[in-house]
């Protein structure tokens, strides 16, 4: 399975939902397919997407947010599985793109390549819904019941260390981050 | 536990005073009153974190929500989030309120937060962050929207060193 096929198979669904991306390959991948006001590409702090993911679900819970996290950043900040677990937000959609490697760096590979098991993690955590999707049949179907649903969820997709040949953009950082705030504070105008 | 109510109290009542609807904390002895203020307040959402770090992606997210966020924590919490204060905060213009206790300075009797002490005010100019002491009752209220302000301004992390004369009574 490709990550890109599998943002491609829920592109549209995102078209109302907050998305937050880590570094390298998936803000890469995801740009490709046609960048949105509503998507902000956090290009370095490995770790800190789903923090960030939270922070936006906890200040705006009639919106829905999805963060697409990696193997190596979420192996940075696992406490942040505990920490979305105890608040739970239910507007929260937590996808992990597990690669099992570090590729943007020169795919070193991680622990989840040796063993470890975000899935089992995640779960322990606290995570409420936690699915592994081995298929983009199966990806797709676990992000529509996702975002249909109403309680934290956490997808681990598992995907093959394949990158887009081209990592950087015409779009500058700053650019990104104050057009996805300007997007958001006119939302709350609208309500 | 001789941590000062009173002046916790004037602390969180400045948070209010900023519109402060969110506070990321880890415990810490001088911040235990400020924590359970925050936990009691049905107007605030407190996020307990594993590590300081997580605290900038929250506050981050809370900015780009538009709602205006502090960070509570120790100066050693301050040192596990510079990462996220360098590759994120100041990457990305991001105004973060930080409420750090400074601990290891003169007075501290636990050998243990001695050498965090040498190193906060150093890393916090080598990180060119902007901070003030609050150490003195009277000025705390002024000295937190003062900071605020220049944080909204700048758009970039300023620090409120929580100091010993402040926050213990002994």
């Amino acid at each position: 399975m490709l990550r890109i096929d599998c943002l491609r198979s829920i592109y549209a669904e995102l078209e109302n939902c907050l998305v937050v991306t880590i570094m390298g390959a998936t803000a890469a991948e995801l740009q490709s397919l046609g960048h949105r006001q509503n998507f902000f590409y956090l290009q370095h702090a490995m770790g800190l997407a789903s923090s960030t993911g939270l922070g936006l679900a906890l200040s705006l819970p009639e919106q829905r947010v999805v963060v697409f996290d990696g193997d190596g950043s979420l192996l940075m900040n696992l406490g942040s599985l505990s920490t979305m677990a105890r608040y739970r937000p239910k507007n929260l959609i937590h996808v992990v793109f597990d690669n099992e490697s570090l590729l943007s760096v020169g795919g070193f590979p991680t622990a989840t390549g040796t063993g470890t098991d975000l899935e089992g993690i995640a779960k322990a955590s606290g995570i409420p819904r936690v699915v592994t999707a081995r298929t983009v049949e199966t990806f797709t179907s676990a992000m529509s019941e996702a975002l249909g649903g109403s309680d934290l969820t956490t997808i681990i997709a598992k995907v093959e260390a394949k990158g887009p040949a081209v990592y950087v953009t015409d779009l500058a950082l700053l650019e990104n981050r104050f057009q996805f705030r300007r997007h958001i504070q006119s939302l709350k105008l609208k309500h | 536990m001789p941590v000062s109510v009173a002046n916790s109290r004037l602390i969180y009542e400045g948070l209010k005073e900023c519109d402060v609807r969110l506070v990321s904390a880890l415990p810490e002895t001088w911040l235990v009153h400020l924590i359970r203020m925050s936990d009691e307040d049905p107007e605030m959402t407190l996020v307990r974190l594993a590590k300081e770090e997580e605290g900038v992606g929250i506050s981050a997210g809370a900015h780009f929500a538009g709602v205006k966020s502090a960070m509570l924590m120790q100066n050693h919490g301050f040192l596990a989030a510079i990462n996220g204060i360098v590759s994120f905060a100041h990457l990305y213009k991001i105004p973060l309120m930080m409420l750090i206790s400074y601990r290891g300075s003169m007075g501290e009797r636990d050998p243990w937060q001695t050498q965090g002490g040498n190193v906060t005010e150093p890393l916090l100019r080598a990180l060119g962050i902007p901070y003030f002491f609050l150490a003195a009752a009277e000025d705390v209220k002024k000295r937190m929207r003062q900071a605020q302000m220049l944080a909204e301004s700048s758009l970039q992390p300023v620090a409120l060193l929580l100091m010993r004369d402040l926050m213990w009574e002994e």
